[in-house]
């Protein structure tokens, strides 16, 4: 019993980091409808931002506090000279364009910080393991992830249902000339959300640093698992990229928690164990496949 | 034919010529001047150029992105390491064998996905990619991870694929192929209907086209192509591993198909030779400029790849003048 | 625009044609590594111990100079196939050298070897097909077999009675081989095995849960690179570190240590190599690579400087003519070098037949976290793949 509520707590964890990520990414999708495969190197350049800012400060809270407008700042750079003029285009145009720009982005922090790795400890106030139930130990910064984790989600979901920013991003997401029509300033706008797809990113990467490693290339692999999300969800909506993350999270810990003993029961053990981690890679891929066919515009996607 | 010298004297046909020209001397080129290395770089380019008109069948001519074409690679190039890892080594049977279960399998996945539009297309071939990408990563038997070293296909008395020269024309020849199939298909009947669904799907539906169908032939015949690239690329390196299908591989194309010019059929041609030539000569030019600079070549590439996309509309292809019509 | 881009043309096939033709007056060795990416960090400690060689060689060989070329794989086995090629072919090396991937090298292989004929040494890689079956005149390791390291861990496991293991890697070939490996010579109980996604899995926090419901005497993993800090952390914020103790191969070394800090303490780890053994050459070279880039070697580099170490000695046996290559691999076979893991002899497969160690994670008296020799594994151990070999 204890054993599968931690697994579970793994779960939820590993999902709402993705959330993070993929939060931003379905909001400049939605909203400008842009296909920006450079939103890995955002979420990149947020932890060397913050490895820099807690080297300089040194202070965890402080350098990652100082990150965030930094990314925030870099976003609307990135938007001002590059995005902005790729909105109105075809998807491949964008997908050239932000391909690029991920190459830019990894050779440019190998020129910075040189091409071995960097790491961020964990504060000291949270490198011990806390006990969520009696003898039963959980590291406390996993456990701070889960809490960021959950106050961001439900920031987000206050931001969109009750502000009116969030009001012209559900009408962007689900029309985007009605909101040009309606004259709000749609340059501030854009800059702004991606400004803040960028934080939403360059937290994911800060966060994840002390527990992964702050590398070259650390958002290519994890931005397609991103895309996954936000597709299953449902291109634009924040609260489908919720459901799916936390779906994608319980999923993968159940591939590689439980997937083996489960096949043992039926399959010789050597062929379970080898079995096993190649199910568990293409589980998400599968679960994807399969919501497309039953439904082809994700869980929580606009019907065309 | 009137028509056609004309189109010739327009700065693209002639550069589409001289291009054209250069591949076809390309193996006298490079032994007269004792640069063997080039003509392997040559043969990458021939045969990454086949997968690439493949790729622009649907996504030029169908408005169909599939993210998940290198996984045809590997199937064409798998069905050649296994068959003969197995002992069975004649080119008569793993040419067909390999195009074949290409084709099947571009079937069965276009049949699922073509459901989806847009985005969603072009992430459930992903996935569908990758479900690939993994199998071959699980033969075990085929050296898994590791990847498989390979004999090369036998024609016995017709061709030695081991001649680099001889390997080259067959390539060169394929793709010739290739290039003449697809501008049939462009303006057949077939060809209109695929383009008309990209730009107006309701219509042609409306207009009584089985749309889905039409689509699904178009992307088995991609399929096959794609297919028949990775026997190639197979035979290129007598070597297969899960690398060839993984979704950077894919990306490649796509970026490749795009950078030269969507729905023209040269297109993929310029982006491939751009691609693999920019890397060529991007590093020793920046060595030149300052002895290390080279290996952050991509530093300069990559903005390329941005300012081609923001300024050159249509890749390319655009910058070699306008089209009429 | 068309003169613009006839222009590009022609400079295009310019430089391709004016590249310097290969003068027999200097060796030249074509180096590949991973210089860009994720795992660049191992590559630029391999180049760095490749220049220190010909730092202490003073750029010379038998009377020639050294030409060294690198070329970066990018992780890749089909581009580290291409820039072999181009070394081989392009500009025409006597010898190729480095390599860390195991599909890299295999991707490689034959374009060498066999179509190219030329020496190649591999620095680091060494999957079984090459030590059987594949073996090759032309093949020289100044590294091991992937399964030997392990297996040297699985026998100090058993003198040391850790009674039971938990195994985890990554799901693929050299993951594989290694967690075989250590199954092959540990006489105790295995009480799991895991295989995590590679290259992309971030979180291990699942694996953990596992082990520690399991309570094994040990856990064994082989993580290269980046993953290795990735494990090696959350093992320590797990907690796992106070009850499990972990025991490693290719997973802490000089390139991760500076990022897992002292939460590696007290690991041990098996090797051929330690910056710490105790003969002449290894002690310049570790005090010269340290004073130069201010941390300790790896063997990732060490086995690089071997790699051109071997070469060097070659040339200096033959006054520098490296045209003949029956006397170059007959004289490189004698092995006849100062290596930094002290003397070793070739196999009949050209792999070495050498000594493993095994190694504590500490901090030196300087306060830099590095590892110390503290045992013996096995000595002038084989691999166990070199009766398939057909050359004996």
């Amino acid at each position: 019993m204890d054993y599968l509520l931690i697994q579970m707590l793994n779960g939820l964890q590993l999902g709402l980091l993705m959330f993070l990520l993929a939060a931003g990414l379905t909001l400049t999708f939605g909203i400008m409808d842009l296909v920006n495969l450079a939103h890995g190197s955002l979420y990149m350049m947020g932890a060397y931002i913050a490895w820099t800012l807690i080297a300089w400060t040194d202070s965890f809270v402080l350098g990652a506090l100082l990150a965030l407008p930094a990314t925030f700042a870099l976003g609307v750079v990135v938007e001002a000279v590059v995005m902005r003029r790729l909105y109105a285009r075809d998807h491949l145009d964008q997908v050239l364009a932000t391909f690029g720009l991920i190459l830019f982005f990894n050779e440019l922090v190998r020129m910075i910080w040189g091409p071995a790795g960097k790491s961020i400890a964990v504060p000291a106030f949270l490198s011990h393991t806390v006990e969520i139930l009696p003898g039963v130990p959980y590291p406390a910064y996993r456990f701070a992830l889960i809490v960021v984790g959950v106050i961001v989600a439900v920031l987000l979901a206050w931001l969109v249902a009750r502000t009116r920013l969030g009001m012209l991003i559900r009408a962007g997401a689900s029309n985007r000339r009605m909101i040009a029509a309606l004259g709000v300033n749609i340059e501030l706008l854009f800059s702004l959300v991606f400004g803040l797809g960028a934080v939403f990113a360059g937290l994911a990467g800060l966060m994840a640093a002390p527990i992964s490693s702050v590398k070259i290339g650390m958002g290519d692999d994890i931005l397609i698992l991103a895309f996954v999300i936000i597709v299953i969800g449902g291109i634009g909506s924040i609260k489908g990229a919720f459901v799916a993350a936390m779906i994608v999270g319980q999923i993968d810990i159940v591939g590689r928690a439980f997937l083996p003993d489960l096949l043992k029961t039926f399959m010789a053990p050597a062929a379970a164990s080898s079995a096993a981690p190649a199910i568990s890679q293409v589980l998400v891929y599968i679960l994807m496949a399969g919501v497309l066919v039953w439904r082809p515009t994700g869980l929580f996607g606009q019907r065309s | 034919m009137k028509d056609m010298l004309a189109s010739m004297r327009t700065p693209r046909g002639l550069f589409t010529v001289a291009l054209l020209l250069v591949f076809a001397l390309l193996p006298l080129l490079t032994e007269a001047f004792g640069q063997r290395y080039l003509l392997s770089v040559g043969t990458r380019i021939v045969i990454w150029s086949i997968a690439a008109v493949s790729l622009n069948m649907i996504l030029g001519y169908g408005g169909l992105v599939s993210f998940g074409h290198a996984a045809f690679f590997g199937i064409g190039g798998y069905a050649v390491g296994i068959l003969s890892a197995n002992g069975l080594g004649s080119g008569w049977l793993q040419w067909p064998v390999a195009i074949l279960a290409s084709a099947a399998w571009a079937a069965v996945i276009g049949a699922l996905s073509l459901r989806t539009r847009g985005v969603y297309f072009l992430m459930i071939t992903l996935a569908f990619g990758q479900l690939v990408y993994y199998l071959g990563s699980g033969l075990e038997a085929y050296g898994g991870d590791d990847g498989l070293n390979i004999s090369r296909s036998r024609f016995a008395g017709l061709i030695d694929l081991r001649d680099k020269a001889s390997f080259y024309w067959l390539c060169l020849a394929l793709l010739c192929a290739t290039l003449w199939f697809c501008s049939r298909f462009a303006v057949s009947r077939f060809g209109l209907v695929l383009r008309g669904a990209k730009s107006n799907e309701l219509r042609m539906t409306a207009l009584g086209f089985p749309v889905f169908r039409y689509r699904l032939a178009a992307f088995v015949v991609s399929g096959a192509f794609g297919g028949l690239a990775g026997v190639l690329l197979a035979n290129e390196g007598a070597y297969v591993s899960p690398a060839m299908m993984s979704w950077v591989k894919s990306g490649d194309l796509i970026v490749i198909v795009v950078l030269g010019g969507i729905g023209v059929l040269f297109g993929p041609l310029y982006g491939t030779v751009a691609f693999f030539a920019l890397e060529e000569l991007l590093k020793p030019g920046l060595d030149l400029l300052h002895k290390g600079w080279g290996e952050y070549w991509q530093v300069v590439f990559g903005p390329m790849l941005v300012l081609i996309a923001l300024y050159a509309r249509g890749g390319i292809d655009s910058l070699l003048g306008r089209r009429d019509g | 625009m068309k003169s613009k881009l006839f222009g590009a043309a022609t400079i295009a096939a310019l430089a391709f044609t004016l590249q310097p033709a290969a003068a027999q007056q200097s060796i030249k060795i074509g180096f590949v590594s991973t210089f860009s990416g994720p795992q660049a960090a191992i590559g630029e400690d391999m180049r760095r111990s490749v220049e220190l060689a010909l730092e202490h060689l003073g750029g010379k060989a038998g009377g020639k100079k050294i030409e060294i070329v690198y070329e970066d794989d990018q992780f890749k086995p089909d581009v580290g196939k291409a820039r072999s090629e181009k070394l081989v072919q392009q500009d025409k090396v006597d010898f190729v050298a480095g390599y860390i991937w195991s599909n890299v090298l295999l991707a490689s292989l034959k374009t060498v070897t066999d179509e190219g004929n030329t020496i190649l040494i591999s620095a680091n890689a060494g999957p079984s097909q090459i030590a059987g079956e594949l073996c090759n005149k032309n093949f020289f390791s100044t590294s091991w077999q992937n399964d030997q390291t392990p297996m040297a861990m699985g026998e100090y496991l058993n003198t040391k009675g850790v009674k039971s293991l938990y195994v985890v890697g990554p799901n693929y070939a050299a993951g594989k081989d290694m967690l075989a490996g250590v199954k092959r010579t540990y006489k105790g109980q295995i009480l799991g095995e895991d295989y995590t996604k590679w290259p992309d899995q971030l979180d291990f926090s699942a694996e953990l849960t596992k082990i520690g419901a399991a309570k094994p005497g040990g856990i064994f993993i082989f993580y290269p690179g980046a993953h290795g800090v990735q494990f090696v952390k959350q093992w320590a914020q797990s907690g796992l570190n106070k009850t499990v103790p972990l025991y490693q191969v290719f997973s802490i070394d000089a390139i991760t240590l500076p990022q897992q800090g002292e939460l590696a303490l007290g690991t041990l780890g098996a090797q051929e190599w330690v910056n710490d053994l105790p003969n002449e050459q290894n002690k310049r070279y570790v005090a010269d690579f340290k004073k130069k880039h201010n941390v300790y070697p790896s063997y990732y580099g060490a086995q690089s400087y071997d790699a051109i170490m071997l070469v060097a000695s070659a040339a200096e046996a033959l006054k520098g003519d490296v045209a003949n290559k029956d006397k170059v691999r007959a004289e490189m076979k004698k092995a006849d070098f100062k290596s930094l893991r002290g003397d070793f002899k070739f196999n009949t497969n050209q792999f070495p037949i050498q000594n493993f160690y095994i190694q504590e994670t500490v901090k030196d008296p300087a306060g830099v976290m590095t590892v110390k020799t503290i045992a013996t594994a096995v000595t002038a151990a084989k691999d166990s793949y070199y009766d398939k070999c057909s050359m004996k």
